[in-house]
C-alpha cells in the first residue's frame, strides 16, 4: 500500500523513519509509566510513615523510591531523541508546526529539569536534612513533576490528532499559535492525559505486586510484601477503573474528530445506529480486509448498542463506517460529511493556492491583489490542506488488523487487571472469611506467585498496544487533516534512516537489559533496615 | 578576605544536601554513571554524528521556501 503513495520519496525513507520514531517512542514508554504509578505507590508509602511514624514504613517507603530511582535513571532523557528525529527525519513537519509543538516541549523541559532536580534530591538525600513533612511533599512532587511532564507532552500529541488554537501562515509555512489556553487544555489533550495517567498507575501497581509476590514466594519480607501488596492493589483498582472511565471519555474524543480510527478500531466497515461493540470477530490480523465489499468483519459477536453508547454517550447513536468516511454521509442531526474525494480535490486546490500565493508574493511584482485571491481560496479550503496528498481515498484507512486487534488486547488486559487486583484485594484482606480461613496469601501454591509476576510483562503490552491503537489508528496523518507522512519527513537517504534504527534498536535493547539487571539486584536485595 | 559561610544559611544547606548526597551514595553512583554515559551517547555521538538539523544544512537560510517548494512539489499529480 504504502509504495502506491510515494510521490518522489524513498519508500524507505517513510517506512525507517516511522519505524525508527515507533521505537524510540515504545522504548521511551517503557520507562515512563513506571515512573509515574511507583511515584504514587512510593508516595503513599511514605505518607503511612509520616501518619504512624512507623520506622517499617519508611523502610518500604525508601525501597519502593530507590526502585523509582533505578527506572527514573534509566529512563532520563531518552525522549529527547524523538525531539533530534522530528529535527532530522521529519524537518517538513518540525517546521510546519511551528512554534505550536515547541511551546508545550519548552515547558516540559523547563519544568522537568527543575521540578525533578529539586524534588529527586531532597528525596533521596534529604530523609535526614528536612523534617518529615517537607520531604513526603517532595516525594510526592517528584511524582507531580513527572505527572505535569506527561502532561506537555500528551498535550503536543494531542495536537497532532486535533489540531487546534492555530493559524496557518502562508508566509512564513508555520502553524502559529492564536490561542495557548485552547493548545494546553484542548478536550483531547486533557481525555488523553487521564487515560494514559490512570494506565501508568496501573503498571506501577502491576510491578509493586508482582514484587510482592516474588518475595511471598520466596517467603521473605513477608510485611513489607502483604502492606505494599494492600498499597498497590488499590492503585491499580482505582487505576484500572478510572483507565475505563477516561478511555470512554477518550473514545468519545477519537468519534468525534476522528472517526476513520474509531472505525479501525472496531473493523466497522458500514456504520450506522444503534452499533454494537464488536467483542470479537475475525480479523486476518495480516491483511487488510476488503471492507469496501464486506458487510461486516466475519464472525462477530457484539455487545448490542454498545459502540453508539460508546462513541456518542447515547445507544441509539451514529457511528461512521469506514466506507461511510470514504464516500461521505449525513448524521442524523443534519452534519454533511463530505466523501474523501471532494476533500482531496479541495486540498489539492489549497496546495495550489498556496504555490500561488507565495509565487504572486514572493516572485512578482503583483500589486497584492493577486496574492489576496489566492490567500483567499487557501484559506477557504486549509481544513483540507492534507487531502491535497492523498493518491487514493483508500489510502486514508489505516491498517484495520493492527488497531482492532491492539484494542481489544488493551481492554481485555484493562479487565483482567480490574480482576486481578480485586482478588489481589480479597487475598489481602481475608475476603470473604471463609475462603480464606484455612489459608492465606501469603502461604499459596506457587503458581499463583508466578501467575502475579508474569502480569508485569502483560501491563506493559497492554499500555502499548493503548499507543498503537493512537498512532496506528491515525494513519497516514503526522497532523490530522493537515501533513500526511510523506510529505512530512525529510528527503533522507533511506540507508542512513535504517542504520540508525539498528544503532538505537542495540543500544536501547543493551540499556534495557541494564536496567532490568539492576532492578532484579535490588529487588533480591531487598529492603535496607536502618541500624 | 572571605567571610565564612553560615552553617544555618539556606544556601550552604542546599550546598550540603546535594554534597553529602552526592557522597554518600552507592548504587546512585552506577546510575549516574549510566546517565552520563547515556548523555554522552545521545548529545554527542547521536546528536553531531547522525541528527543533523536537516533543514539547516538544505535551506540555506530560508527554510519557509524550502518547506513551501517541499510540500507544494510532493503534492500529488492528477
Amino acid at each position: 500500500m504504502i509504495n502506491n503513495l510515494f510521490l518522489n520519496i524513498d519508500a524507505g525513507t517513510i517506512d525507517w523513519s516511522r519505524a525508527q520514531f515507533a521505537l524510540t517512542a515504545i522504548y521511551h514508554w517503557l520507562f515512563v509509566p513506571l515512573t509515574l504509578g511507583l511515584a504514587v505507590i512510593m508516595g503513599l508509602a511514605e505518607t503511612y510513615y509520616y501518619r504512624t511514624k512507623d520506622e517499617f514504613w519508611k523502610t518500604a517507603a525508601k525501597f519502593w523510591q530507590k526502585l523509582f530511582g533505578v527506572n527514573f535513571a534509566m529512563g532520563v532523557a531518552t525522549g529527547i531523541i524523538l525531539e533530534f528525529e522530528f529535527g532530522t527525519n521529519w524537518s517538513n513537519y518540525s517546521w510546519f508546526v511551528g512554534d505550536i509543538f515547541g511551546a508545550p516541549l519548552a515547558v516540559e523541559g523547563i519544568v522537568a529539569f527543575f521540578m525533578e532536580s529539586t524534588f529527586v534530591a531532597v528525596m533521596f538525600f534529604g530523609w535526614k536534612k528536612v523534617s518529615p513533612g517537607f520531604h513526603l511533599a517532595s516525594t510526592w512532587l517528584t511524582g507531580l513533576g513527572a505527572t505535569i511532564s506527561a502532561w506537555w507532552i500528551l498535550v503536543a500529541n494531542a495536537w497532532m490528532q486535533y489540531p487546534v488554537g492555530c493559524e496557518f501562515n502562508p508566509d512564513t509555512m508555520r502553524n502559529e499559535m492564536v490561542s495557548f489556553a485552547d493548545v494546553a487544555l484542548s478536550p483531547f489533550a486533557v481525555g488523553k492525559f487521564c487515560h494514559t495517567v490512570t494506565s501508568a498507575w496501573i503498571i506501577g501497581a502491576v510491578f509493586c505486586v508482582g514484587v510482592c509476590c516474588w518475595y511471598l514466594m520466596k517467603k521473605r519480607d513477608t510485611k513489607l510484601a502483604i502492606e505494599s501488596m494492600k498499597i498497590g492493589a488499590w492503585v491499580g483498582l482505582v487505576g484500572a477503573l478510572l483507565a475505563g472511565m477516561t478511555g470512554h471519555k477518550s473514545a468519545q474524543d477519537v468519534a468525534a474528530v476522528q472517526p476513520m480510527k474509531l472505525a479501525a478500531m472496531e473493523a466497522l466497515y458500514n456504520g450506522g445506529t444503534d452499533v454494537g461493540l464488536t467483542a470479537v470477530a475475525w480479523v486476518n490480523p495480516f491483511a487488510q480486509p476488503d471492507y469496501a465489499n464486506e458487510e461486516s468483519a466475519p464472525l462477530k459477536i457484539e455487545v448490542p448498542y454498545a459502540l453508539s453508547f460508546m462513541a456518542t454517550n447515547d445507544i441509539h447513536g451514529f457511528v461512521p463506517g469506514i466506507n461511510d468516511i470514504l464516500n461521505g454521509y449525513t448524521t442524523p442531526d443534519g452534519k454533511v460529511e463530505l466523501p474523501i474525494d471532494e476533500k482531496i480535490e479541495r486540498g489539492k486546490k489549497a496546495i495550489e493556492a498556496l504555490a500561488a500565493y507565495r509565487e504572486a508574493k514572493f516572485n512578482s511584482s503583483d500589486d497584492g491583489s493577486t496574492a489576496a485571491a489566492h490567500l483567499k481560496v487557501l484559506q477557504e479550503n486549509m481544513p483540507y490542506f492534507g487531502y491535497g496528498y492523498i493518491k487514493d481515498k483508500n489510502d486514508i484507512v489505516p491498517f484495520i488488523p493492527v488497531n482492532f486487534w491492539s484494542f481489544r488486547i488493551m481492554v481485555g488486559l484493562g479487565c483482567l487487571f480490574i480482576l486481578f487486583f480485586a482478588v489481589i484485594l480479597a487475598g489481602v484482606y481475608k475476603f470473604p472469611k471463609a475462603l480464606w480461613k484455612k489459608r492465606s496469601i501469603e502461604s499459596l501454591p506457587a503458581w499463583h506467585y508466578w501467575v502475579a509476576i508474569a502480569l508485569i510483562p502483560l501491563g506493559y503490552i497492554a499500555s502499548e498496544s493503548g499507543w498503537l491503537v493512537a498512532e496506528f489508528g491515525r494513519q497516514p496523518w503526522t497532523i490530522q487533516d493537515m501533513l500526511p507522512t510523506w510529505a512530512a519527513v525529510s528527503d533522507l537517504n533511506a540507508g542512513s534512516v535504517a542504520l540508525t534504527f539498528f544503532l538505537f534498536l542495540f543500544l536501547f535493547t543493551l540499556m534495557l537489559a541494564v536496567e532490568i539487571n539492576i532492578l532484579l539486584k535490588q529487588i533480591k536485595k531487598g529492603p535496607e533496615i536502618e541500624s | 578576605m572571605m567571610m565564612p559561610m553560615r552553617k544555618d544559611s539556606f544556601l550552604y544547606r542546599v550546598y550540603d544536601l546535594y554534597a553529602d548526597g552526592f557522597r554518600s551514595m552507592r548504587l546512585g553512583r552506577t546510575l549516574w554513571a549510566i546517565i552520563l554515559i547515556k548523555l554522552f551517547l545521545i548529545f554527542v555521538v547521536l546528536k553531531l554524528f547522525f541528527f543533523p538539523n536537516f533543514l539547516k544544512t538544505h535551506a540555506a537560510g530560508d527554510e519557509a521556501g524550502y518547506v513551501a517548494t517541499e510540500l507544494t512539489d510532493r503534492a500529488a499529480p492528477d
